[in-house]
């Protein structure tokens, strides 16, 4: 059943998208690119986006409890950190090279352009290395929390 | 060039918060794209990588039935950067969202949405450096 339902998240999530041509690097560059032709279209995506989710979420947690699972699975809460501030400073930059993040990266699989496939495949192993430094840094950390 | 175009951002928008509300609700999870698909490669959990291949592989899926409903006119769409700059910019952004915590999706829409401090700082700090990135890539090389 959790695959049922999160195939369809998957097909709207992509559908929506598709829709508001986030798929099209060409225009997520024109957003990003403030000193040029500027669309602003992303805006309004964000905007369509956070007009249901921010409802949204506020009555779905209102539940108190997802319809399977037993638990909603939240972040914890933890402060501002280094990881966090320069992730997303890394991230930014590979998001502004070739005008694609993750999730478009993935809907655009269906055009089979080859750019796209090796972005992910490049993506993925980016995931893979970080993961295992991160791993490794916060062993670290706790053997000098022992010592 | 890409025209302008307010209200099919919006309502594409809008269901991909509608997939995010729907995901919370059925099964209990945040729709941060990166996140998922890095459990679903490296899995931290016994249980956790079914539905996450679900998803991915739903998100081509929803590309293809909204071009089959006669929805999308896929001529603009153009993928401008080099091969070596797509294969380091996915890199990067591999390393990024996994060391940050999360992409556009996970920060931007899942964490605006819950009021995360933490994901409005991220979203404020990579649309800024992906600013600079552009604005140096066209401008300035």
């Amino acid at each position: 059943m959790p695959i049922i339902y999160s195939l369809l998240a998957g097909i709207m999530f992509g559908a929506g998208l598709t829709l508001s041509d986030m798929v099209n690097p060409a225009r997520v560059l024109n957003f990003l690119d403030v000193a040029g032709d500027w669309d602003p279209t992303l805006v309004f995506v964000m905007a369509g986006s956070l007009a249901v989710a921010l409802p949204g979420y506020r009555l779905v947690f209102r539940r108190g409890a997802p319809l399977i699972g037993g638990k909603f699975s939240l972040p914890a809460k933890r402060p501002l950190d280094l990881p966090l501030v320069g992730g997303a400073a890394v991230f930014g930059v590979g998001w502004g090279l070739a005008g694609i993040c993750p999730g478009p990266a993935l809907t655009d699989i269906a055009t089979l352009e080859p750019k796209v496939l090796l972005f992910i495949a490049a993506m993925l192993i980016g995931m893979v290395l970080a993961n295992s430094w991160r791993a490794r840094l916060s062993a670290t950390r706790e053997l000098r929390a022992q010592s | 060039m890409t025209s302008f175009a307010p209200l099919s951002g919006f309502i594409g928008g809008a269901l991909i918060g509608l997939s995010a509300v729907f995901l919370m609700l059925t099964i209990g999870r945040i729709a941060g794209v990166s996140s998922i698909v890095r459990t679903a490669v490296i899995p931290g959990e016994p249980s956790g990588r079914s539905w996450r291949l679900a998803f991915v592989a739903g998100l081509p899926l929803g590309a293809i039935l909204t071009t089959a409903v006669g929805l999308k006119d896929w001529s603009s769409v153009g993928f401008a950067a080099s091969l070596p700059i797509m294969v380091i910019a996915g890199f990067i952004a591999g390393v990024g969202s996994t060391i940050g915590s999360g992409c556009t999706s996970g920060h931007a829409i899942c964490g605006l949405a819950r009021f995360s401090p933490r994901s409005i700082i991220a979203t404020a700090i990579f649309i800024t450096t992906a600013m600079a990135t552009v604005f140096l890539t066209r401008h300035l090389a």
